[in-house]
């Protein structure tokens, strides 16, 4: 029987997952992959073999080429050169849909689900072969049928808009089980999750790879997931493979060594002690709506002195978005007010730069970059109208665009082609230390910092909380909003939690406790 | 007489007749340019199809002397018209609205060449059901007779919004209006989905085309068409990407087309030319009714709002 024939029955029992146990996963193997882009080689020569059953971790820091040797496993890119072999056997694959006919579905670094439709439809919509005719009612019975089976559940009839960041991760891996995929790759997949939401995804999968149905390959940035989940750990660096080996046989300090090759991670900044200074920014009352009009900050107040992190904490989606857009002058103020150093201030570019305030948005590659533009243009967007950018004020000086971004690519290590690439080729992480070098050159005196880690390299994650530190010890007040509970703690002077729309609480973070936070982040304290 | 029996409210049952028949073609046109929309593509050429769609279908019925065989054929060369619309859209870098703009005056350009010779022929038409047969009204029996392709218009609107809903090809057609991303990462063809529906828009428009020269006003001539194609686009968002509302949407935008008309049938005069510009100041009115520099409308495919 040929492979399509097989995974036409596997999809045909979509649904059924205890086929799952019969027919373990098959061994997956990428030999000599090479991917060019535009002459820059992005991988060389990389090979890596998935055992049926096994957790297999794929390390490498911002830029190594993690997500580009899955797209090619995945046939999301063709690889110039190289082959993948599933059970022994070499096969071409030129689409997703080829891929998942191997039983191989992947979950994308940034989620491929669609937001206007329900549950259900999502899940439909994946599967390679649907009836003309959509019988909604007997699907629905499957579907939940299908989720009770399952170590979690969604409602089938929910819209994903409704979903949050963590239920639209489970979303994607339910997608793939729903498939009937048996290797499952895993781009990222907690970056967006909380550390219980994270290891409980993560400790599901595990499982189910120990009872043999599934193979899991997964992208990650925390050693804490390796070690903790992976059985396996491949490590690229550059491009290249540099180790793969069981996780038991290496230490995080070796895995980050071979990650970076010789430089040794920056040292992080510590917290000096300092008096209470002048307030720098309050935000009395204030009230925004989201897209379609309903109220979702209800009354913010909150208060930052120079040289001092405030942390926000709170769930996703309880309108730190929307907060942060009002800072950015991406989202109207409904009513109250936003005063920087006493001074009124309402996000123009005049204010901005004249109150000096900056701002590290989440997702900066969509809301403080334009992708088809050039790096050295991304980094100049601050002050690209005054000298030293302009001539007589009106002539724009390419070679001082160029001068300022070779400048931020060393001093933060930006890694990319070179000044003039178009910002969206860049790797999230890199695209991330490329507003960071924009938004913190010159003197800041308010820094809104929404999730400034998101996605990046252990190196990385020390070297811009340091930054975002030595920004606090010079006298800049900073807003720290983070989904991330331990970023909150290590960062934060002060923590605040934000649940719908609202400060619920508010503590010092020397004698803040974790699960009282918790308490008020999930709503019931 | 009728007419004076029925004295004032004829003016209501003229403009009900008159709402089903100015309606018709921007109900097709609606229709087509909504499954366009919900893939994600705008197709501004409708006018361009819609005249085309007049022109083709008038000449297929005077040749094959069957009118339906002429709705047909207007069908097809719409289609053919989206598919181009669709094909060079897939090309890279290029951009829907310049392209739409262009194929509209192609499309008009095209008619009136080609048209030329059909200008003093008469072509057999389309008929209509006679729903009025009960009364002895004859102006009750007028606005009651209603064209069969209106008929054929109102069962199509509540069938694709089932088939949007709860077909394969609607689940396909959403998925890619809403995230090309996502649909790309599925293994959908983004492209050839939109292709094809751009080309099953035009289809439509087309069909909407020949009922303005087989049945109202029922010839052809180059002033057949004044801008239903372009309004048609506007009723779309209007109607919030729903086929349904698309069919109230047409009624609306058809009853106002019909005041003036159906003032002047019973003697009112003053103000003719002015009623007869309401479906444009309705369009005008509902555009900056509906629109919101805030909220983007929760009903809209997202990737029409992409910047691509
Ligand atoms: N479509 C593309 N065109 C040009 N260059 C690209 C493209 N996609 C990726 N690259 C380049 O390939 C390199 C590797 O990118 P990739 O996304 O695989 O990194 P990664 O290891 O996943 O990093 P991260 O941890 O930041 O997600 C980067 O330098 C990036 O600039
Ligand atoms: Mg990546």
């Amino acid at each position: 029987m040929s492979a399509a024939a097989v995974s036409g029955r596997q999809t045909a029992l979509g649904v059924d997952v205890s086929g799952i146990g019969v027919k373990g996963p098959p061994r997956v193997e990428a030999r000599a992959m090479t991917k060019q882009f535009g002459g820059n080689v992005v991988l060389d020569q990389v090979s890596l073999t998935l055992e049926p059953g096994t957790v297999h971790a794929l390390l490498g820091e911002n830029g190594a080429g993690k997500s580009t040797l899955v797209k090619c496993l995945m046939g999301f890119y063709q690889a110039d050169a190289g082959e993948l072999l599933v059970n022994g056997e070499v096969v071409a694959v030129k689409s997703p849909r080829d891929a998942q006919a191997h039983g191989i579905g992947m979950v994308y670094q940034h989620f491929t689900l669609v937001e206007n439709m329900t549950v259900a439809e999502n899940l439909l919509i994946a599967r390679q072969t649907l009836p003309a005719i959509i019988d909604w009612k007997r699907e629905l019975a499957d579907l939940t049928a299908f989720m009770r089976r399952m170590p979690f559940h969604i409602e089938p009839t929910r819209l994903v808009r409704q979903l949050a960041a963590g239920e639209k991760q489970k979303l994607e891996i339910l997608k793939q089980l729903y498939l009937g995929s048996r290797v499952i790759i895993l781009d990222e997949p907690t970056s967006v999750l909380t550390p219980d939401e994270a290891d409980e995804v993560l400790g599901l999968v595990r499982q189910m790879a120990e009872r043999g149905e599934l193979s899991v390959l997964i992208i990650t940035h925390k050693f804490r997931e390796v070690l903790a989940f992976a059985d396996h750990v491949t490590i690229l660096r550059r491009g290249k493979l540099v180790a793969s080996d069981r996780v038991r046989n290496l230490t995080p300090a070796q895995m980050a060594e071979l990650m970076v090759g010789a430089e040794p991670p920056k040292q992080s900044s510590s917290r000096t002690d300092s008096a209470p200074r002048e307030l720098a920014l309050e935000l009395e009352r204030v009230e925004a709506d989201d897209d379609i009009g309903l109220r979702v900050l209800e009354g913010v107040t909150l208060h930052v002195r120079a040289g001092e992190i405030v942390g926000i904490a709170g769930v996703s989606g309880n309108g730190q978005d929307e907060l942060v857009e009002v800072l950015a002058g991406q989202r109207p103020l409904r009513s109250g007010s936003v005063r920087v150093a006493g001074d009124h201030y309402r996000s123009t570019r005049e204010h901005i730069r004249t109150r000096r305030v900056r701002l590290l948005p989440e997702a900066p590659l969509k809301n403080a970059c334009v992708s088809h533009m050039t790096l050295a243009h991304n980094i100049a967007f601050r002050d690209y109208d005054r000298p030293p950018f302009t001539l007589l004020r009106w002539a724009l000086r390419p070679a001082a665009f160029k001068k300022r971004a070779e400048e931020a690519i060393r001093a933060f290590r930006i890694r990319t082609p070179g000044p003039l690439s178009p910002i969206g080729q860049l790797s999230g992480g890199n695209v991330q230390r490329a507003v960071l070098a924009r938004e913190l050159a010159g003197e800041v005196r308010v820094l809104i910092a929404a999730n400034p880690c998101f996605g990046l390299d252990f190196g990385a994650v020390a070297e811009i909380r340091s930054r975002i530190m030595d920004a606090r010890n010079a006298g800049t007040a900073v807003l720290l909003i983070s989904a991330d509970l331990e970023e909150i703690f290590a960062l934060s002077d002060r923590i605040l939690v934000m649940s719908e729309g609202r400060i619920v609480h508010e503590t010092p973070a020397q004698t803040a406790d974790v699960r009282e936070i918790g308490r008020h982040m999930a709503g019931h304290a | 007489m009728s007419d004076t029996t029925l004295g004032l409210w004829g003016i209501p049952l003229a403009v009900l007749g008159g709402a089903i028949r100015v309606s018709t073609p921007f109900l097709f046109v609606s229709l087509g340019e909504c499954i366009t929309e919900r893939s994600g593509r705008v197709n501004l050429g409708l006018e361009g199809t819609l005249v085309m769609g007049a022109m083709s279908g008038y000449g297929f019925s005077y040749l094959t002397g069957s009118p339906w065989l002429g709705v047909l054929g207007a069908g097809v060369i719409g289609s053919l018209l989206g598919a181009l619309h669709g094909f060079i859209c897939g090309k890279p870098r290029v951009n829907d609205i310049a392209l739409g703009i262009a194929m509209m005056l192609l499309g008009v350009g095209l008619a009136f060449f080609l048209g030329k010779p059909l200008i003093q022929p008469t072509a057999p038409r389309l008929g209509a059901i006679p729903f009025g047969f009960f009364s002895s009204s004859a102006q009750l029996r007028s606005a009651l007779n209603v064209n069969v392709l209106f008929v054929i218009g109102v069962a199509l609107a509540p069938l694709l919004h089932f088939g949007l809903q709860n077909t394969r090809w609607g689940l396909v057609v959403r998925t890619v209006g809403e995230s090309s991303e996502a649909a790309r990462a599925l293994g959908y063809n983004v492209n050839r989905v939109r292709l094809l529906a751009t080309a099953a828009g035009g289809f439509l428009a087309g069909v909407g085309g020949s009922f303005l020269s087989l049945y109202y006003p029922g010839s052809w001539n180059e002033g057949l068409s004044s801008g239903q194609g372009l309004m048609a686009v506007a009723l779309v968002i209007f109607a919030r990407w729903s086929p349904k509302r698309c069919l109230y949407a047409s009624l609306l935008f058809g009853g106002a087309g019909a005041i003036g008309p159906a003032l002047q049938s019973v003697g009112i005069t003053t103000g003719y030319y002015l009623w007869n510009a309401a479906p444009y100041a309705l369009t005008l009115a509902i555009l900056i009714a509906s629109s919101s520099a805030t909220r983007a409308s929760a009903d809209m495919p997202a990737e029409l709002g992409a910047a691509r």
